[in-house]
């Protein structure tokens, strides 16, 4: 605020400043925003640095989707999904992909080897979970990508012990030149409990949408829910979570819905009014006599509050 | 300083004023620019003599003081602040109370604060802030600034720029988290006989645009947003679902 000191911050610290606008990138947006925090920075070196740790937790907390180099397919780089440094797996195509975080390519893909891939019993609910997820998702969202992984307990091989996984689901609409990009983020953990022979379910769903022609409005909205089944045959645990998903997500975009429709009435009109109580506009030019008045209601005790 | 501009129409608005510390930081050769450029929240004094609150922005700042309209004294007290000429300051002195009552009608409670000053040309500014809560926290915060620039005896030119931030937040069990705030500006020019006086025609002026900001508001905060949640996933009306399973509340 003052001008005289010149106290220009440390290296680290722009290094800190450059991380911390590339994490709060809207969905679709870190490039654009690397490309102006470069300009800003003014040096190689230290965005470098910056980007090295930044775009990785960018990516998997967006949870990116990239093609295999041979479009075999996909992977999902997500924290459930690494396995290495910059290695993620796709259990779908029993592929790992190395992934080049900072331009958001898959490099190379290998096979994945048996220790990084489930049991065979295991196998079984995922893949069960993620034929009928896929199928969900491909008929509720017009873009959506998921997988599911095996996050605990991948090396059990028969019943009697507990295991989890992750279904996530990632939607985005990138429409950077109507200047309006969005996504949908939704993470459900699936806990198979053996011995109670139940099944939780946990999900945080997370919503956002940014629209900045002549300026930057942005939502941003999260939700936590939970919810229960029984441990069945992995085709039918499978159905009922995915009913139970499908159930949860479809409530939460109504109540978004709801939301926004009792936001103009409620909020705006006690913010804003359209027009003066009396229904005409301002007397600019009368405003003396306006102002006379209202101070005679006011000391009347007329006053509308 | 294009691309901090550009930076900033990207960054989430409920973390606005850090990032402009932070270009503040990285860039201080472009104070005055980021300053006058990038909106902020508004955040209101109370003045000492009279008692009634005032807006705290760039255009009544002077180091780190802020000068109040109605008593024209800086807050904490300055030695050379810059103050407006006896004239303009008649004018801003009216602009303030008729704006007040122009608040009253429109907000019904909120605060309005008019600056005016030299800058070459004149330039006047005014700034409202309004709050209101039916949600939890909800705010609406404009800020005006208009360029007279006297075109003949009779006409003058009036530059106006506006900008409104709205701020509107919800956390219930039902829904969670949900956050919609941010800025949108625009920009309005006319030239105008002087004859009713300077503050009719930007009074007139500053009320036809925070109406269509108020309504473009409407269709880009709700509008636009809503658009993308549904484009993403489509309600499930319109969804073909082939499970019999539905939502049965």
């Amino acid at each position: 605020m003052s001008d005289e000191e010149e106290t220009q911050p440390t290296d680290d610290q722009k290094i800190e400043i450059a991380k911390w606008f590339l994490l709060n990138a809207p969905a679709g947006e870190i490039q654009y925003i690397a490309k102006d925090m470069k300009a800003v920075l003014q040096d190689e070196t230290l965005y470098t640095t910056a980007a090295a740790v930044a775009f990785p937790l960018y990516n998997k907390s967006h949870m990116i989707c990239l093609d295999f180099p041979d479009r075999s397919g996909e992977v999902m780089v997500t924290p459930f999904s690494e396995i290495g440094e910059n290695e993620y797996v796709d259990p779908r195509t029993a592929q790992v992909a190395v992934v080049d975080h900072v331009n958001q390519v898959c490099r190379r893909a290998r096979p994945a080897n048996d220790e990084e891939l489930p049991t065979p019993y295991i196998e079984e609910y995922r893949y069960a979970l993620d034929i009928e997820v896929t199928k969900y998702v491909s008929e509720a969202y017009p873009k959506g990508i998921c997988s599911v992984y095996c996050v605990n307990g991948k090396d059990v091989e028969e019943p009697g012990m507990d295991f989890d996984l992750v279904v996530v689901i990632s939607a985005a609409r990138l429409n950077p030149q109507n200047f309006c990009n969005g996504s949908w983020r939704s993470i459900w953990n699936v806990e198979f409990k053996d011995e109670a022979q139940f099944v939780e379910v946990r999900g945080t769903l997370q919503v956002g949408a940014h629209y900045f022609e002549e300026g930057n409005v942005q939502l941003d909205a999260k939700h936590e829910c939970k919810d229960s089944t029984m441990l069945m045959s992995p085709e039918d645990s499978a159905h009922s979570v995915t009913t139970i998903i499908r159930h949860h997500e479809t409530e939460y975009l109504n109540s978004l819905q709801t939301s926004y429709s009792k936001l103009p009435d409620a909020t705006f009109k006690d913010l804003r009014r359209k027009l003066p109580v009396t229904r005409t506009l301002f007397p600019w030019h009368n405003a003396a006599q306006f102002s006379l008045r209202r101070d005679i209601q006011k000391s009347l005790g007329l006053e509308k509050k | 300083m294009e691309a901090a501009m550009g930076l900033m129409r990207r960054i989430p608005p409920k973390h606005s004023e850090a990032a402009l510390s932070a270009l503040l930081s990285l860039l201080p050769h472009h104070s005055a620019d980021l300053l006058s450029q990038v909106d902020q929240p508004l955040q209101v004094l109370c003045d000492v003599d009279s008692g009634k609150e005032f807006i705290l922005c760039e255009y009544n700042r002077d180091a780190d003081s802020y000068r109040s309209p109605w008593s024209n004294k800086y807050h904490p007290p300055l030695d050379d602040g810059l103050y407006p000429s006896q004239e303009l300051r008649k004018l801003e002195m009216e602009a303030n109370d008729v704006f007040t009552v122009y608040c009253d009608q429109y907000y019904e409670g909120g605060t309005s604060s008019v600056y005016i000053w030299e800058n070459e040309d004149e330039d006047g500014s005014r700034t409202a802030d309004g709050r209101r809560g039916y949600l939890e926290e909800g705010s609406w915060e404009a800020i005006h600034v208009i360029e007279v620039v006297p075109l003949d005896e009779a006409t003058a030119r009036y530059c106006l720029t506006s900008s409104v931030m709205l701020s509107l937040t919800t956390n219930d069990e039902s829904s969670g988290a949900f956050n919609l705030s941010g800025s949108i500006r625009r920009q309005m020019n006319m030239d105008i006989p002087v004859d009713e006086g300077h503050l009719c025609n930007m009074g007139r002026m500053v009320e036809e645009m925070e109406s269509k900001l108020r309504y473009s508001l409407d269709q880009v905060y709700f509008g636009k947003t809503k658009e993308m949640i549904c484009t993403l996933r489509p309600p499930s009306e319109l969804v073909q679902t082939s499970l019999p399973e539905q939502i049965n509340k």
